[in-house]
Formats: C-alpha cells, structure tokens, sequence
C-alpha cells in the first residue's frame, strides 16, 4: 500500500463528517459571548481609609457588660458561641455596620482565631461590612411581596430617595435601600424593614409618608400601614364570626 | 482551657476516625476532651459487594467500602482530616458548570481528581451552556510556595481542614456563601506554615499548585522514585519526581511510622537547590582561586597534601556534616582508622569533642518514644528544642495529639510559637533544676502522667549547660523509671536535626578524648558546612567533600564533588534509629561521583585501601559494625536494662558539670534555610524573604500575632 493512502483516508473521512454536519446549526454562540456573573458583596477584605484594622475600635462599657453577660450564657470553653450576638451588639454600636475592626474585636474578647469571625461575619447577610445610613431600608421582594407589588414599593422607595439604586446610600447619608428576601410577614405583603421595625401593607403612598417621617427625624408607627392591627381579614371576619361560647355553655346541668 | 476553644472549630467525630485510619493497633483510651462518654469500640460486620469486612464503630460508610476494596470517588473526604460533610462528589455536574475548562494550560491535569471522575463517571457533553457566565473568584497569595486559581477551587475545604488542624494555621477559611463561597483569609495574608505544600497534594483540583513547579511540566513525564528526604532527621519518605537528569518536584509517600502522608516545605520545595551552586568537577586551589582538575590529579593532591602537612595520628581529622550518608560515613572512619586517627568529628558546636551523651548506648541518643508513639504520650516536656522548625511532620502529630487529647505540653528554651499551647518553665538549666525538684503546676501534672515523654533538643548537645542538663534529665528519668522507661514505653527521647546524626553516633563517628584536644594538620571535610572557620589550623590542608558550594568548599585547597541525596542510593538512619534507604532518582551532575566511592578511590591513593569495592561489600562492612544499619524501615528498640545503663553512665559521665546559667536558644533561626541545598534554593530564599523577614507582603498587623495565641 502507498504510504499515501491513510491520508486520503483522512481526508476522505473529514470531507464525510462535513459533510454530516447539520448545515443548518446556527454559530449560536461565540467564545466570549457568556456575561460575568457577579455576586453582591466582595468575600475578601480590602483595607480603605474608613476600613482597616488600625482603626480602634472596643465596646463602652455599656455594651461590654451586656456582652459579658451574653458570653455567661454559654460554658466558658463554647464562649465563641457567642460570635452572632457580639458581633450584632457590635454592629449596633458602629452606626449598623461591622468593620474589620469590629471582627477583630470580637475575635479578641472570645479568644478565637479572627478568620473564625470573618467567616461568620460573610456567611450573614445581615452583617453589613460596609457602612450604611442612619435608616435601613430593606424591601422585601420574594414571592408574596413581589405578588403584592414589592417591586412597586422598590421603586417608590428608591425614587422617592432620590433616585438611588438598592444596594445604595443617599448623598446625606441618611438612608440605605436594599433588596432583601422574605422576612417572614408574607400576610402584611408587601413589606419593608426600616432599622429593627417592619412597615407592612404598604402602598406607593404610605411608603412615602413613612420615608417622610424618617427624613423629617420623627419614628412613624410599625407595623401594618393600612389600618389593620396585625395580619387579619382586611375585608373583616368571613368565619368566626359568631359569639364565641364560654365555659359552662352547652354542658349538662352539673357542669353549667 | 485555650485549647477547647481550638478544638471545637473541629467536628468531633475526626477524633474517632483518625484513630481508626491512623492509629489501627492503637490500645490508648480515649481522652477526648469534650465528649463526656468514651468511645465504645465495637466491631461492626458489614457485607460490601457481597465481601464482608468488620470495620470499627464510628467508621463512614466510605472507610467500609475501602476496606472491602470499593473505592469511592470523593474530593472533601480525606482520611486524615476531619469529615467535612459538604459533599461535592453529589453535585459535580455543578461543579463543573463553573469549573473552567482550562485543563489544558492547567497543572493539575494529569492527576486531578475532578478530570479523572468526570472522564471516568461523567457524561461526555455539557447541558450547561454557560448563559449567565461561571464563577469567577479572584486568587489569593498564599506566599512564594502555593500558587492559586480560585476559579478552579470545588469547595471540598481540605486546604481549611488541613491548615486548620494540622498544620495549625487558623487563619484559612471559608468567607460567604452558596454559590458565592470562596476559600481563603479574607483578609490579604500569607499562609505561613513550615507544612503548607500539603494543601497542593489534597487539592483534588487545580486550584492550589505548586508555584516553583508550575508549568514545568506534566506528570505522565515524570519518573517517579521512592526516596527519603534528608533536610531534617526524621526521614521522611518522599517520591522524587524527576525528567531526564533533572528533579522536578518532591512530594510526600505515605509512611505511617514516620510522616504520614506530609512533608514539610523544606523537603518538598528545596529541590531547586540541587541546581544551584553545585560543585560539579574537581577542584585545587592554586593562589586565590580554584582550578579545575581531573579526578586523578585532584586525589593526587589529597594524597601529596596529606604528605606535605606531615599529619601523622590524630592529627589527620576529619568532619561530618548533616547530609552525609552513612556508607560514606563508614568508610571515611574506616579511612581514618586506617591512616591512624581517631579524630573523627562532628560538623556541630562543639563538635570536635565526643557529646555529653556518649554513643555507647543508643537509646541514649535515639528517639526512642518512636515519631508515632509521640501521639501516646499524654505529659510531653520539650528541653532546648522547638519541633515545629526541627521536625516539622513532628510536631503535627503533637498538635493532633493536643487537640483530640488532653496532651500537655511544657517547654524548656527559647519561647517559640509552636502551634499548640504549652507551659513555659523558663528558658536555663534553672528551669529544669525546678521542674526535677517538682517545683510548679506542669511537674505535677507530670508526675501523674501515665506516659510522660521528655524530648530533648539536639541542640543542648553545643550548649555550655548541656552536659548539666542531661545529667539532671538521665537521673530524673533514672528516678521515674517505672514510667518513663517500661517494656512498652521509653519516654526519654532525643530530637536530632541533622539527617547524618544517629548514623554518625551509631557508627561512633566521634572522637576519642585524645583525638578531640590534637590539633589537626590534614582536614577532611565530608558536606560540612557549618563549620566554624576558626576552628580550622591556618596551616592545616583542608579536603572539602560535597555536593555545594558552600562554606566548606571556600575553606579547602581541594574540592571534591559528591552526589546530593537524590543521585545516590544511601542509607539513612532517622532520629528514632530507623534506617531507610533512600534511591538514586538521578545521576549526579558532571564529574561528580558517590560520596564512598570518591573515599574508597583516595584510599587507594594515599596508601591504605578499604577492603571493600562494591556497595554490597561496603554493606556487609556496615553490618559488622551495626545490623541495625541495613535492617531497613524497622527499628530495634532498647531494653529496659540497657536503657537504664546508658542512662546510668550518662548521669556519671556528666556528674561534675558545672551549671553556667546560660539560656538555651533555638537551634533554627531560619526554618527554610538549614543546609547547603536549602541554602541555593531559590523557592527557600523567596520564603525567608517571605516568611521569616516579612518582606515583600503587606503583613497587617494581625498577622504577626502568633498563631497559638488563639488556639
């Protein structure tokens, strides 16, 4: 056999698999046609002036002896059991936020290696580890509030601030919007968190009247915006609604 | 107290199953710390694949399976780190949705665990398509040795478990979550452990490699060779990967008796020292310089030298430095024998004179607990020594034992961090003189101990006080025989630092009382390089043989090239008195040529041959002198009445030391740099910039707190 022959073979063989190619397959993607994928918060630490571990930080005394008392809650060799509510007490005491420092700190007065802490510290979302404004403004979106028109509620709340975007803090400083998932007030939907409260039932308007309290300084009511007192029929009772019967009712004689 | 803390960032279920995989004959009960029950060890009898095999209680299903030869592909188990229970074997079609295809530009291909379970299990196309974009996680520095891909990381948290436990470095973690999760210190931080490399070997993908290594080359052009590592006496055992005539990298080969399966950084990235500096053809200083010879003329002017010095007796010496092997040890001695001598010395402070301990006995100067009989003891009293640098792969097994036992630890010398917590009884002859009188809280808790260990520093060896010291140590052991020295239990053990040590103190290849105080006119130098200038006659001919040019070589009117451990097939007798045989994995450079063979040759030479001219012949010289030295990978453990005699004759022969006061230091200022190889290595220099001067990386100010302090 000529020593030319596998080649044509191998040419002959290419030329049959082009040819089985389906010629109708769309170039449907291009090597860099995937978009980057990117998450909301940075996982790594990076010093800034208003972030690195040279800036002191410790609790007053106030918080110190609430964090001592915290810590007798647990055996003295499980004391890093109390990482999650130090580091809230710590957040509290830095205007909502927990630096690096406050980490460290915690880390210190629990005796555990810092990383422990970072790792708790980025595993909760609710450790904000870059500062935010005086008012907390989280929107829930998750399904109930989403049906309910969270994202209305959003949009209100981010255009009513000035046109930030979630995730951002408004020039003044006074408020930060983010979106959140449920916070489990999916009968008061939709909902949002300002600070520690919850402002349910909300419309388009008394999301603004809240904001307006807060800008003006004052503290409006938590809880439902729309006139209900929790999370009953706001078209009144459609079961129940008979007198309740009380004790002695429809026993015998002896027990009446 | 402090050591809770540590250990409870651990599953606790690690305690019982190192035991089952580490400790197979272990009779030791179990002292966990925190769970208040003891672990009952029942057998439990299961049938795998219709094989039945009895596995002990407590074991995973996956340590079952093994043993009935039904192996599971996994990536987060490992059987010497705690059970994570993140599997990522469940989800690997996730996994690979965000794992970059970059097996080709990537080191790990060829041994990666994610391409040989997806080839082997995995479908041959995607149903990913890629429309949001994978993963992208930035890379962190780890330091001059670990290089990382992040984008390549699995998540399996081996290098966490590893850091975390035994390499004790707490400053390795996991920062977020779910999809977002990523590995590494958060905030910028090198990974400064003597045993970081292990993270590369238990990364089953590409995302930690080695950085001296990477890209040189692929593993299926790699001769692998099984050898022992030399840079420290605990002989661990390595497989030497090598292309051609060149060392490629170092990785470790499980043993259980002695490293288990870690190497420290030193054995595993030194290697590039083997390029460096190396002497390559004889030399003969003519004036002020060197000048190349050939092997005839350069042992022609040994021979003449030794003619001209008119060395005659004791006055014709010769030093042995830390990486000599023992069949060149034995017949350098035999060749000084031969031409008179008895001045046969040590490449150490002090070493021009026999040591304190004398060699008549060897548990006098052995590590006769054995490496993993370290893990029984359960009162460990550290003397002039610091483990971590000495003997790295030591010291993890001490700090295994300190977190999953109620191991306490005391330490005499030089304050170091040595990884886990101990009590610090000062740093003099003082301090011992207390603990023996049972002054203080850690003598107490000694006293109780049911096996005690003291491990004694080679360094006391140089020390004004260490005759002092071990004149109190033979006689506290001597007094507390009835547990420190049993049929079952030796707990007076010596840590020797240079990998010749024990083969040189076996072969007594040490001066005799007259010898010591001659002054010598011929000097032979075998790889010593930590001599002291000084030490050495103006007027005395030196002969320098090794394989760098060291301080050594700079000292001799003749060099000759000798093969580094990897180019030749030596014995080596580690610190415990386990002789191992390490294999040529290949040839030595140049003209260079066996340590033994280059002795032999210049007997022939200067007049008095050996009679022996092949290894087989040298071999059976050495075992006329010591079986021990060729009953390879065993150990000959002392008897109680041969322990107590040596023990006996070291407190008299030190009965009128005088104490001096002064403190004990540590040995080791500079973990990566200990030898003539770690010394030309450039990969070591990079670390002692690193790591030992702090330069180059932004360190805050954390980071230079020690890592014990939390633990």
């Amino acid at each position: 056999m000529s020593s030319a022959a596998p080649a044509a073979m191998f040419a002959l063989r290419a030329v049959a698999r082009r040819a089985r190619l389906p010629s109708s397959r769309p170039l449907a993607r291009s090597i860099s046609s995937s978009a980057s994928r990117r998450s909301d918060a940075l996982f790594v630490h990076r010093d800034t002036p208003y972030n690195n571990p040279k800036i002191p930080f410790e609790f007053t005394p106030e918080n110190l002896k609430r964090a001592q008392e915290i810590i007798s809650h647990y055996p003295p060799q499980y004391k890093k059991a109390a990482v999650i509510p130090l580091l809230d007490l710590g957040q509290r005491q830095n205007k909502g936020w927990t630096s690096i420092s406050v980490m460290n700190y915690v880390a210190k007065l629990l005796e555990m290696p810092p990383m422990r802490v970072y790792e708790v510290a980025t595993f909760y979302t609710m450790f904000n580890r870059e500062p935010i404004g005086e008012h907390f403004v989280q929107v829930c979106t998750t399904t109930p509030c989403m049906l309910r028109g969270a994202y209305e509620i959003l949009d209100t709340v981010c255009g009513h601030l000035g046109g930030i975007k979630p995730g951002e803090t408004t020039k003044d400083g006074k408020f930060t919007v983010i979106e959140v998932e449920c916070q489990g007030a999916c009968s008061n939907a939709p909902m949002m968190v300002v600070g520690d409260d919850f402002y349910e039932d909300l419309t388009a308007e008394t999301t603004r009247k809240v904001l307006d309290a807060f800008k003006k300084g004052e503290k409006p009511k938590p809880g439902p915006q729309s006139g209900r007192h929790t999370s009953e029929n706001s078209a009144g009772l459609t079961a129940l609604t008979e007198k309740p019967y009380g004790p002695g009712e429809h026993c015998t004689p002896e027990f009446a | 107290m402090l050591r809770l803390v540590s250990s409870a960032s651990k599953p606790s279920s690690a305690g019982v199953l190192a035991k089952v995989v580490v400790a197979p004959s272990s009779s030791r009960s179990s002292r966990r710390t925190f769970s208040s029950t003891t672990a009952k060890k029942a057998d439990i009898t299961l049938t795998v694949d219709g094989k039945e095999v009895t596995v002990p209680q407590g074991s995973a299903l996956i340590q079952a399976c093994e043993a009935a030869g039904a192996t599971i592909p996994r990536f987060c188990y490992h059987d010497r780190l705690a059970i994570a229970g993140n599997c990522r074997e469940g989800v690997m079609e996730f996994l690979l949705a965000n794992h970059p295809l970059d097996c080709p530009i990537c080191d790990q291909g060829g041994e990666c665990d994610l391409q040989d379970q997806s080839m082997r299990y995995g479908a041959d196309r995607t149903r990913f398509h890629e429309i949001s974009g994978k993963r992208a996680v930035e890379d962190k520095d780890l330091g001059p040795l670990v290089k990382t891909s992040m984008n390549r990381c699995i998540q399996c948290t081996r290098c966490v478990r590893f850091a975390n436990e035994v390499a004790g470095v707490e400053e390795l973690g996991t920062t977020g979550r779910g999809n977002d999760m990523q590995i590494g210190t958060y905030v910028a931080k090198t990974m400064n452990s003597e045993l970081s490399g292990n993270v590369v070997d238990l990364c089953p993908v590409g995302a930690l490699t080695s950085k001296p290594y990477a890209f040189h080359a692929r593993p299926w052009e790699l001769k692998h060779t099984d050898s022992v590592d030399v840079l420290d006496a605990v002989g661990s055992n390595i497989r030497v990967d090598s292309r051609g005539l060149v060392v490629m990298r170092v990785q470790p080969r499980p043993n259980d008796d002695v490293n288990e399966e870690w190497i420290s950084d030193k054995t595993r990235y030194a290697y590039d020292g083997l390029r460096f500096q190396r002497l390559t053809v004889p030399l003969v200083k003519q004036g002020d310089r060197f000048v190349t010879v050939s092997w005839e003329d350069a042992l022609a002017s040994v021979a003449d030298g030794l003619v001209r010095s008119g060395a005659k007796g004791d006055e014709i010496k010769a030093i042995a430095g830390h990486l000599a092997d023992t069949e060149s040890l034995v017949a350098l001695k035999d060749l000084l024998n031969r031409l008179g001598s008895d001045n046969t010395a040590l490449d150490h402070v002090g070493g021009h004179a026999a040591p304190v301990h004398a060699v008549d006995v060897r548990s006098n100067y052995l590590f006769n607990s054995t490496i993993p009989g370290v893990e029984q003891a359960d009162v460990i009293l550290l003397v002039g020594t610091n483990p971590r640098h000495e003997a790295a792969v030591l010291n993890s097994r001490i700090r295994k034992s300190w977190l999953h036992t109620t191991l306490e630890v005391g330490l005499i010398g030089e304050r170091v961090d040595t990884t886990y917590g101990y009590d610090y009884l000062g740093a003099d002859a003082k301090a011992l003189a207390d603990f023996v009188a049972g002054k203080g809280e850690f003598a107490k808790k000694f006293k109780e101990a049911k096996r005690p260990l003291i491990i004694v520093g080679s360094s006391l060896v140089e020390h004004p006080d260490g005759a002092a010291i071990f004149n109190a140590l033979a006689k506290f052991t001597e007094a507390n025989k009835e547990k420190l020295i049993t049929p079952e239990w030796n707990g007076f053990s010596v840590l020797q630092r240079a990998a010749s040590r024990a083969a040189a103190y076996d072969i007594g290849f040490v001066p005799s009382k007259k010898a010591s105080s001659t002054k010598p006119k011929f000097v032979y130098l075998l790889n010593a390089d930590e001599v002291n200038p000084k030490d050495i006659p103006e007027d005395a001919f030196v002969v320098y043989q090794g394989h760098h040019g060291d301080l050594g070589a700079q000292l001799a009117d003749v060099v000759l090239p000798g093969a580094a451990y990897t180019e030749k097939g030596m014995t080596w007798v580690n610190t415990e008195g386990r002789a191992q045989l390490g294999r040529a994995a290949v040839p030595p450079p140049g003209a260079s040529r066996e340590d033994w063979k280059i002795i032999r040759a210049l007997s022939e030479i200067v007049g008095t041959p050996l009679p022996y001219d092949d290894i087989l012949s040298l071999r059976d010289r050495m075992w006329e002198i010591s079986p021990t030295l060729l009953r390879y990978d065993s150990l000959e453990p002392t008897s109680v009445d041969v322990a107590l005699t040596g023990l006996k004759a070291l407190a008299a022969g030190t009965a009128n030391a005088k104490v001096t006061g002064e403190p004990i230091k540590k040995p080791i200022d500079n973990f990566y740099q200990t030898d003539p190889i770690s010394r030309a290595s450039v990969t070591m220099a990079q670390c002692t910039r690193a790591f030992v001067k702090g330069e180059d990386y932004g360190f805050s100010e954390l980071s230079n707190a020690s890592e014990a302090a939390f633990a």
